[in-house]
């Protein structure tokens, strides 16, 4: 994360994680992603019927830097849950493979019992 | 064996002394896709098993991979995939 407070960008992702409890940076649509580890990722979270917001970084080049600095994580796609960083596809993968996910979930109170 | 397969082993070994170490270019499954690169060498899978990993969680122990790997990933590298493990957890 950045100590920088004069970063709109940080802000912005700053601010949409805060009020999303479940948001994905990915490239393309939820409906339409463009490209297999944001599918993949997208698959999970319908599959466990979450509700989530996705954020398309493809719409734009800062902020497709913004997150990879923002989270000092330099791949998408990217999943927080009530404001934490999860991982990317390969924790996620990992974590639903596991139980982990969905017990994360749960315990947020984003599934239904 | 490409160069940057090659490089990434170089620094990953260097960076974990890793007890197990696999890299596989993907690259050809990604072919024509969005990122990928003439000749291949743009899509990786790493499995990497080191001490340095134990007791550390997922996101840090892929955060680690992805800092030693910095140079590659902002270059030709467009995705990695990362399984990193402790000794004796698979």
């Amino acid at each position: 994360m950045s100590e920088a407070a004069a970063n709109p960008v940080h802000d912005w992702i700053a601010k949409s994680v805060a009020e999303n409890p479940v948001i994905l940076f990915m490239k393309g649509e939820p409906e339409q992603p463009r490209c297999g580890f944001s599918a993949v990722t997208v698959q999970i979270l319908d599959h466990l019927g979450v509700e989530f917001v996705g954020v398309d970084v493809l719409q734009s080049d800062a902020l497709r830097e913004g997150i990879k600095s923002f989270s000092d994580w330099p791949t998408i796609p990217q999943l927080y849950v009530k404001g934490e960083f999860v991982g990317g596809c390969d924790i996620v993968r990992e974590m639903f493979q596991s139980g982990e996910l969905k017990t994360l979930l749960s315990e947020k109170g984003l599934l239904e019992a | 064996m490409g160069a940057i397969l090659e490089a990434i082993r170089d620094k990953l070994t260097a960076a974990f002394e890793p007890t197990r170490l696999e890299i596989v270019d993907d690259s050809s499954r990604h072919a024509g896709h969005a990122g990928a690169r003439e000749g291949g060498e743009s899509h990786f899978n790493v499995t990497i098993e080191a001490p340095a990993f134990a007791g550390t969680p997922r996101v840090a122990r892929q955060r680690m991979v992805y800092h030693a790997l910095a140079e590659e990933l902002a270059g030709p590298v467009h995705a990695l995939s990362v399984k990193a493990l402790a000794p004796g957890e698979g």
